[in-house]
């Protein structure tokens, strides 16, 4: 058991947006910590409030958004009542953050270089811009661009796409985080960059001991990658685990129906397995489980009170009361 | 690139050889050119002159031939009410007008581009509001009309500026204007902002719909990600990007900033080309019209060309073709 | 489980049915509601300008020269009231501005519906044919909106003349262009959807597609285009007459009213131009506020 604190901690957050339809929670009470060094999977479908944690974490929820609950530790300081100020100063710094479309993360009508030399001297102003030039040439180098320094001098545009993830990779480095939260990255590549993209970040991770979110909805690219998962569902965990115990042994019905829904070699010949029903409306929570009109162990008790996350040893936690119990078909 | 010049310098060349058509056909389909271009002053020896020196007993494409080539010479026939080359008139009003049109742009710019922003950042604020509604009234307000007020308020109420005329002027740098004197400034001033306030609610327009939509970009979200300073964020990301649709809208609205000093120019009794051809219509004074519509056609395709290439500089993604 | 991005979570209110749903739209605001109400006034005053007006400043009997440059509110020695003065002939300044809104509303809104239909016949022909013909009407209508529309009312007004009909014609001729841009912009947006493929599979006419089909979804875009041209045709003319090109002295517009009476400014006398232009204000500004609201209702960007 080690004591050495995660330097990230996440307690309960809850994260909403008050629009005139009315207020959506899209993070309603999310508790995960993140360990140093370890790679953590945040899994769920569109829609599950994955993302906007991650942009919780970073204070970039955009307005009609608010934190309105939790706090975000992060080595001692809680991120959630920081100045705008401290946010600025943390962002691209301690915790870097890399988008999932690399074609509108870049400003198209500026230089690569200006973009990565900006990044660093928003957190060192005493440093000269030769220097701050030999740092992202540096940093581009180390994620396998190839002729850095003139290619540095060109326009996003003029990258293909696993090339400017690979830069947007490169900046969120640059200041060596400690904490990189990596927004769905690979989802708009191809399949074969995406392999290159995903060794690239774990291998640059465990040289630098950098920690990593790695945010998506690809159960694939989870298993291969990261130490832990949490599994997300309408605004909150309702699994995390290791990842080999979760992934092999879901305890969540919501976790079974999803490892159930991946087309797999063991199962060839069978239909592939659905998940009943349908999520339901951010606007319209149910009271309760928010995974009551699709499961198949659901009981009086779901439909009542909100399951708090219970531990079931192995550091795994679950949010369900029917927690080690077989459905019924 | 060159070849993207090229292209474009050809398409010029075409609208202005359609344009000539044009204006050629109108001056002499329309009505019969003999009343058009000679006086009618003229006596039956002077009216057989310029019949033959303009081709006008030739068929009608040997005298569209005259026609360019008297064009090109600068011949495009003589004043009725000045008795001078009309081409000449135009050519030496053609200052004034310029000085009206680029002080009122820069105006325009000046004011605009921050306001238009300030809004386009804070939406629901009363500032932006009222800024936006100001829009809209300068936008509507025709602006003859603002012109008179502006009198009415500054000139015969207030008497902070003179109501008519061109000041003083002085030559710097090779250029003369009546910006260099502070007579000239209190001249300009006036029928300067009248101009440019119809442009200033255009530029605020496009500046904040500019800005709400590039503030919403994820490239804006990412450089707040790396932990840019907020004012770096507006001052190089967003303004770079709003940048390029005002610059070219303007480019091209300079055209019409020209075409609106016509009643300006009139209102204030600016001695610019607008004014004169107000009068030259009124007093049918043809070859100043025609020549005009020359010039102005001239202006128009060569602004339009120039704005093409500029946009091509700004936009990188049109400059340089991307790899892959 | 596939969904792509992880947007924002979508709000699902129920949507209520056309008329009613734009008329819950449109009074979301305020200011447009007020705009509509100020223009339905003028309108009605437009209208009924011979029946409401006080006098009648074209009766030449009625029109006395020894009342001419009165203040607003003054009284003649026969007891009339002029509320916002008299002109240099002796005319009552409120009578003529009704007179004037007739004329001004007349002439744009005429101008306006008549370029629309041939703008909207011209653009709906070119997306729906497409091919050479689109091509060359488009170029066609490109050049003609880079030149500033009072440049070509001027330029069609020294070559033909002045009068009435010259001036709707300069009108229609500088403002379908406008319309036909928007016509094939919104045709071809309706044409590439299945329903036109359906129709044609069925072998409709051209016309009945385009008139059935295509014609009523395009409807919306026309009409944000068309109110806010109508201002600007409304402007164009008051312009056209105040530098003394436009309409003639028996059918004086607004525009004309202030061209008359500027050079009583400058001796004081400022009613006599101020109050036509301020009616003249009024007008444009309501009808581009009611059109900016139409515009950013039927604006799909900015839908929720």
């Amino acid at each position: 058991m080690d004591a050495v604190k995660p330097i990230l901690q996440i307690e309960n957050l809850q994260t909403h947006f008050f629009t005139k339809a009315g207020v959506v929670k899209a993070v309603d009470g999310v508790s995960f910590d993140i360990n140093a060094g370890e790679v953590v999977g945040l899994v769920g479908e569109s829609g599950s409030g994955k993302s906007i944690t991650g942009f919780s974490v970073m204070g970039l929820v955009d307005a009609p958004g608010k934190i309105v609950g939790g706090r975000i530790m992060f080595q001692g300081e809680d991120i959630a009542a920081m100045s705008p100020q401290q946010l600025q100063s943390l962002r691209g710094n301690r915790i870097s953050m890399i988008f999932q479309d690399p074609m509108m993360t870049l400003n198209p009508v500026l230089r690569v270089e200006t973009q990565m030399v900006e990044a660093i001297k928003a957190h060192d102003s005493m440093i000269s811009k030769s220097e701050a030039r030999a740092r992202a040439r540096d940093a581009l180098g180390l994620v396998g661009i190839s002729a850095p320094e003139e290619r540095m001098r060109a326009y996003p545009h003029q990258f293909s796409g696993g090339m400017r993830q690979r830069v947007s990779i490169a900046i969120a480095m640059l200041n060596r985080p400690d904490l990189i939260i990596a927004d769905e990255p690979t989802t708009a590549l191809d399949v074969t960059i995406q392999g290159q993209v995903i060794h690239e970040m774990q291998r640059l991770c465990e040289v630098t001991k950098t920690a990593l979110l790695w945010i998506t909805h690809d159960l694939a690219v989870v298993a291969g990658i990261a130490d832990r998962i949490c599994v997300m569902y309408v605004g909150r965990v309702v699994e995390q685990g290791p990842i080999a115990s979760t992934i092999s042994q879901p305890l969540h019905p919501y976790t079974r129906g999803l490892m159930g829904s991946v087309p797999s070699q063991n199962r060839r010949g069978q239909p592939l397995q659905q998940i009943d029903g349908m999520v339901p409306s951010l606007l319209n929570l149910p009271s309760g489980c928010a995974f009551q009109n699709r499961c198949a162990m659901v009981s009086d008790k779901c439909l009542s009170e909100i399951p708090e996350p219970i531990d079931v040893g192995e550091q795994r936690l679950v949010r369900c009361v029917n927690v080690g119990q077989e459905p019924a078909s | 690139m060159t070849a993207f010049i090229l292209r474009r310098s050809l398409q010029s060349l075409i609208v202005l050889f359609v344009m000539s058509l044009l204006v050629f056909g109108g001056v002499n389909m329309v009505g019969d050119p003999v009343d058009m271009l000679i006086s009618p002053e003229a006596d039956q020896m002077e009216i057989d002159r310029v019949i033959r020196d303009l081709g006008l007993d030739r068929p009608v494409t040997e005298q569209y031939w005259y026609f360019l080539v008297n064009a090109f010479k600068g011949e495009l026939g003589r004043s009725f009410i000045f008795g001078e080359p009309a081409l000449k008139l135009i050519i030496q009003r053609m200052p004034a007008t310029m000085e009206l049109a680029l002080f009122s742009l820069l105006l325009a710019v000046v004011f605009g581009i921050p306001l238009g922003v300030y809004a386009g950042l804070k939406p629901e604020g009363k500032l932006s509001r009222t800024i936006m509604a100001g829009s809209i009234l300068g936008f509507s307000m025709p602006t003859f009309w603002v012109g008179i007020l502006l009198i009415m308020f500054f000139s015969v109420n207030l008497g902070w500026f003179p109501s008519t005329g061109r000041g003083e002027t002085a030559t710097y740098f090779g250029m003369t204007s009546s910006i260099f004197t502070a007579d000239g400034l209190s001249h300009l001033f006036l029928p300067a902002f009248n101009l440019a306030l119809f442009k200033l609610s255009s530029v605020i327009r496009l500046a904040r719909a500019g800005t709400r939509e590039v503030i919403l970009q994820d490239y804006i979200k990412f450089a707040r990600a790396k932990g840019v300073q907020e004012s770096r964020v507006i001052r190089v990301h967003l303004l770079k990007n709003i940048m390029i649709p005002i610059v070219t809208v303007i480019g091209l609205e300079f055209g019409s900033l020209i075409a609106f000093s016509t009643v300006t120019e009139t209102v204030f009794a600016w001695p610019g080309m607008g004014k004169l051809i107000i009068d030259s219509i009124y007093n049918l004074d043809r070859p100043i019209i025609v020549a005009y519509l020359m010039i102005i056609v001239l202006i128009f395709v060569t602004l339009n060309l120039v704005v093409d290439i500029l946009y091509s500089f700004l936009d990188p993604r049109v400059r340089i073709k991307g790899a892959k | 489980m596939s969904n792509v991005t992880d947007a924002k979570p979508q709000a699902t209110a129920v949507p209520a049915s056309g008329l009613k749903k734009f008329w819950a739209d449109f009074s979301e605001s305020r200011l447009a509601l007020f705009a509509l109400a100020v223009f339905s006034t003028i309108l009605f005053i437009a209208l009924f300008a011979p029946w409401i007006s006080p006098t009648n400043p074209y009766d030449l009997g009625s029109v006395d020269i020894m009342n001419s440059r009165l203040p607003p509110g003054s009284e003649d020695f026969a007891g009339n009231v002029y509320w916002l003065g008299t002109d240099g002939a002796g005319r009552d300044m409120l009578s003529s501005i009704f007179y004037g809104l007739r004329v001004s509303l007349g002439v744009g809104a005429f101008s306006g519906i008549v370029a629309m239909a041939i703008g909207a016949t011209i653009g709906l022909a070119a997306a729906y044919f497409g091919g050479r013909l689109e091509t060359i009407i488009m170029r066609i209508v490109d050049i003609q909106l880079s030149f500033p529309s009072i440049l070509m009312a001027l330029i069609i007004l020294a070559i033909f003349g002045k009068g009435v009909d010259k001036t709707i014609i300069a009108l229609v001729l500088v403002q379908w262009a406008y319309y036909a841009r928007t016509a094939r912009a919104s045709a071809l947006v309706e044409k590439n959807k299945e329903y036109v493929e359906a129709a044609q599979c069925l072998a409709l006419s051209d016309r009945r597609i385009i008139l059935s089909h295509i014609m009523p979804n395009c409807l919306a875009p026309m009409i944000v285009v068309g109110t806010l041209q109508t201002a600007h045709a409304i402007s164009l003319e008051a312009t056209l007459s105040f530098l003394g090109l436009g309409l003639p002295i028996t059918e004086p517009s607004l525009g004309l009213l202030i061209g008359n009476g500027f050079e009583y400014m400058y001796t004081g006398d400022f009613w006599i131009s101020i109050f036509p232009g301020v009616a003249l204000l009024i007008t444009i500004v309501s009808i581009n506020l009611v059109g900016d609201q139409l515009r950013d209702i039927f604006n799909p960007r900015l839908q929720k």
